[in-house]
């Protein structure tokens, strides 16, 4: 497993193989355990994906497949804070865009990207169901609704503050 | 769990729910029964946790030791429905609607209202429920709920969703009792089909029907699904069912199991629901201890168990053959039909695959019977549709309705109109696959049938109100973003068709439009409509063809005047400053990020359109309108 040095701590990897132990008989496994590797790693870099096919006995292209299908999974790292502005319609048609420009903005990077300092990665996603609160983001777990631009730099310093403190 | 051990959780835990069920003097009666004096329901569903309603919920609970006040039941249940008041809570047997609480306000209704001899808290009530001479409306007769009808929802906002005690006295499987005691599986399927059920989901397929042909397939193993992948943004009917009464789907797909001959079920749910799948989990757990799931059910020799499986992210794995090669671990790819899932799905084996709201139908068809169902709503579209509705509305939220309720009222009176007095211009419903129901429409009954017959449809109940300020066009390119972003690649008319619709709308956005691109346009539409291998490519023109029909002339005026009228489509906009009313107080020139304004103090200011792009933080700024955008 020499190639899983480069990305991860040996207790990531035992635990990713135990995963894969506990569900490889089960059909259709392949999108648990990715799930599972990618809260493990926060990430699924390809020597994680290799670790999966050879675990499964499958080829790495059938991993590398479904990883690149499905917009959840990642091949890059996350920010510590993960920001997702929701560009769905109910909140698209009350100005989310504007709120995606904003932090965009704010934090000096583009959405799908990562700040240098690790602290913030944007992404854009489809609905979070949380419509009443249009224009929600969200931040980790934390859900901010009926959002302003000028909200922005206000709720992002909250984190900022958080880390220092 | 046997039959009688059900019964008696149902005697124990009724009263506690029929005092949620009926409001004032009545249910003080019941409340004597209990054991409570009052019942607090805080809703726990996504839009009010968001807004913090589990620190509304710790607050009563610290408030209420403090004060050694032990007669009082806190009770997290799913959503009321009025998202845009959360977060939101109900104090029974009074029926007292609390709005937009925070931790304060909690403090301040135990203390006044929640103590012995308390009374309603006027200031903190949802103000629809407070008459003008200072009376208090009960919730269920004000606009937003009085014309609603709940089926569907009918548990969600009434009973704590993790206890299935609680479940089990609110009626769920009291109809899986029934079907393995008293009927046959023909009986199952002939019940469902004489109620006119039609799948929630979008498409509206009998399903009846389907249960049917799933019947009929030869084979040893065969599979129930639930769709739970509600990927429509803008929709959120069936995250609110999950959370607020899951064992109601889990019974649902048993009875199914039992009347097509399967014996595994597997709900497929968005990742993104985390609440969702956490309340599912536990409803899964509880249902195999209480042995309503598993071997044996109810000790009648039925075996049916489930499990969930969660979505990544994909828009496509809400098709039914995409969300069945997803459930198998690859790609979300849909395949072609036939054949159908009915002879051919999961694991190559039978399978029916449900929508979550149409599955909440299953227990009271069985229970009420379907001739009582079929007599709901219209004709050819039988019971109700849950509609989330969105957008440029007062009343943002869940709402449930017979079909063939008009627009007018739901927008009007359910809705609550427009905010800031802005005119209605259109109803958006079925997502991206979906179209627009224009001002003129807003008479027509929703349902089926008459959605198709004006050019939008059903779809799974998202419903996006747009007023004046919103441009048709940018809507169409909102959703053919979607549809391109989301095409799974595998056919080329989706895959080509969705980016080069994308590219004509954005064009014609920027100003760049020529008249033949609407013949182009509608071209496309036909040969994608035609030849795509799923929904999502066949439907996905849509949106554009639906606007085509009825704000045709704005696509003109897009393309031949280069203006867009709803203010939106940025490269058609040009700002100017009004020289009589600007005082020079170059504030916008202060703030412009292009330094595209120039002029000296109190005297007129110029914008330079050339170095102008046109964000409008000089408009926001001017003190006296004189900031002009055409």
């Amino acid at each position: 497993m020499e190639h899983c040095e480069a990305c991860g701590t040996a207790e990531q990897l035992e635990k990713l193989q135990e995963v894969i132990a506990s569900s490889k008989d089960t059909p259709g496994c392949l999108m648990h355990i990715l799930q599972e590797a990618q809260a493990i790693y926060g990430f699924l870099p390809l020597p994680v994906q290799k670790v999966i096919a050879e675990g499964l006995n499958i080829s790495l292209a059938e991993v590398y497949g479904v990883v690149t299908f499905y917009s959840q999974f990642s091949l890059t790292p996350k920010g510590k804070h993960r920001i997702s502005v929701c560009l769905g319609t109910a909140c698209y048609v009350k100005g989310s865009d504007k709120i995606l420009a904003e932090v965009e903005k704010e934090l000096g990077i583009k959405c799908g990207e990562c700040t240098e300092d690790g602290l913030f990665s944007i992404d854009s996603c489809r609905c979070v169901g949380a419509c009443g609160l249009a224009p929600v983001m969200m931040i980790g777990e934390d859900v901010h609704g009926k959002l302003t631009p000028e909200m922005v730099k206000g709720i992002l310093d909250s984190y900022k503050k958080e880390d220092k403190a | 769990m046997t039959i009688q051990e059900l019964d008696a959780i149902r005697k124990k835990k009724k009263p506690l729910i029929d005092v949620r069920r009926v409001v004032r003097e009545q249910g003080e009666k019941l409340a004597a029964k209990t054991g409570y004096r009052k019942q607090v329901l805080v809703c726990g569903g996504t839009g009010c946790t968001s807004s913090h309603s589990m620190k509304v919920i710790a607050q009563l609970e610290a408030s209420l030791k403090e004060l050694k006040i032990d007669d009082v039941l806190i009770v997290k249940t799913g959503c009321f429905g009025l998202c845009a008041l959360g977060p939101i809570m109900i104090v029974y047997p009074e029926g007292a609607f609390y709005a937009q609480m925070t931790p304060e306000h909690a403090k301040t209704v135990v203390e006044q209202h929640l103590v012995k001899g308390g009374s309603i808290v006027k200031e903190l009530l949802y103000q629809g429920t407070v008459a003008k001479d200072g009376t208090i409306i009960p919730f269920a007769e004000t606009p937003f709920y009085k014309k609603q009808m709940r089926i569907a929802l009918r548990n969600c906002g009434v009973i704590a969703p993790e206890d299935i005690e609680e479940a089990i006295a609110a009626g769920d499987y009291a109809a899986i009792e029934k079907v393995l005691t008293s009927m046959t599986p023909d009986d199952v399927i002939n019940e469902m089909l004489a109620s006119g059920l039609r799948g929630r989901g979008g498409a509206g397929f009998p399903t009846g029907r389907k249960w049917s042909f799933a019947k009929a397939s030869q084979g040893d193993v065969k599979y129930v699904c639930c769709n739970a992948d509600e990927g429509d943004p803008g929709a959120f009917m069936d995250r609110s069912v999950l959370e607020g009464d899951p064992h109601c789907v889990l019974e649902a797909m048993t009875i199914a199991g039992y009347a097509i001959g399967a014996h595994q079920g597997y709900i497929y749910v968005r990742a993104e629901y985390p609440v969702a799948v956490e309340r599912l989990k536990i409803a899964i757990k509880q249902a195999r201890e209480y042995g309503l799931l598993g071997k044996d059910i109810l000790g009648l020799g039925f075996d049916f168990d489930i499990e969930i499986r969660l979505g990544a992210g994909a828009f496509v794995c809400g098709e039914e053959t995409a969300l069945m090669t997803s459930i198998e671990g690859h790609r979300g790819e849909p395949r072609p039909r036939p054949p159908f899932p009915a002879v051919k799905g999961l694991f190559g084996k039978p399978t029916i695959l449900n929508n979550v709201e149409t599955w909440a139908n299953v227990n009271p068809i069985i229970m009420n019977g379907a001739a009582w169902f079929a007599k709901i709503g219209t004709q050819t579209s039988t019971g109700t549709k849950v509609f989330a509705l969105g957008g440029k509305i007062t009343n943002v939220g869940l709402v449930e309705v017979p079909m063939g309720t008009t627009l007018r009222e739901i927008v009007e009176e359910i809705g609550g109109g427009i905010p800031g007095g802005k005119k209605f211009k259109a109803a958006q419903t079925g997502g991206p696959s979906g179209g627009c129901i224009p001002a003129e429409c807003i008479d027509t009954p929703i349902d089926y049938d008459s959605l198709l017959a004006i050019g939008s449809m059903m779809g799974s109940g998202g419903m996006i109100i747009l007023d004046e300020n919103d441009c048709m066009v940018d809507i169409s390119k909102f959703y053919l973003e979607f549809t391109a972003d989301e095409s799974c690649g595998k056919c080329t008319p989706c895959r080509i068709g969705t980016k080069r619709l994308l590219q004509l709308l954005t064009k014609i956005t920027e100003g760049k439009g020529e008249s033949e691109d609407l013949v182009k346009i509608e071209e496309l539409a036909s040969h994608m409509k035609q030849s795509s291998l799923c929904a999502l490519g066949q439907s996905a023109p849509n949106p554009i063809l639906s606007t085509l029909r009825y704000f045709r002339q704005e696509y003109v005026d897009h393309i031949e005047k280069k203006h867009c009228d709803a203010g939106v489509c940025k490269a058609l906009l040009t700002y100017s400053i009004d020289a009589e009313k600007c005082r020079g107080c170059t504030l916008c020139a202060r703030n412009c990020p292009t330094h595209a304004i120039t002029g000296k103090v109190r005297e007129a200011h110029v914008i330079d359109k050339d170095i102008c792009i046109k964000c409008g933080v000089c408009m926001q700024n001017c003190k006296f309108g004189a900031v002009v955008r055409s």
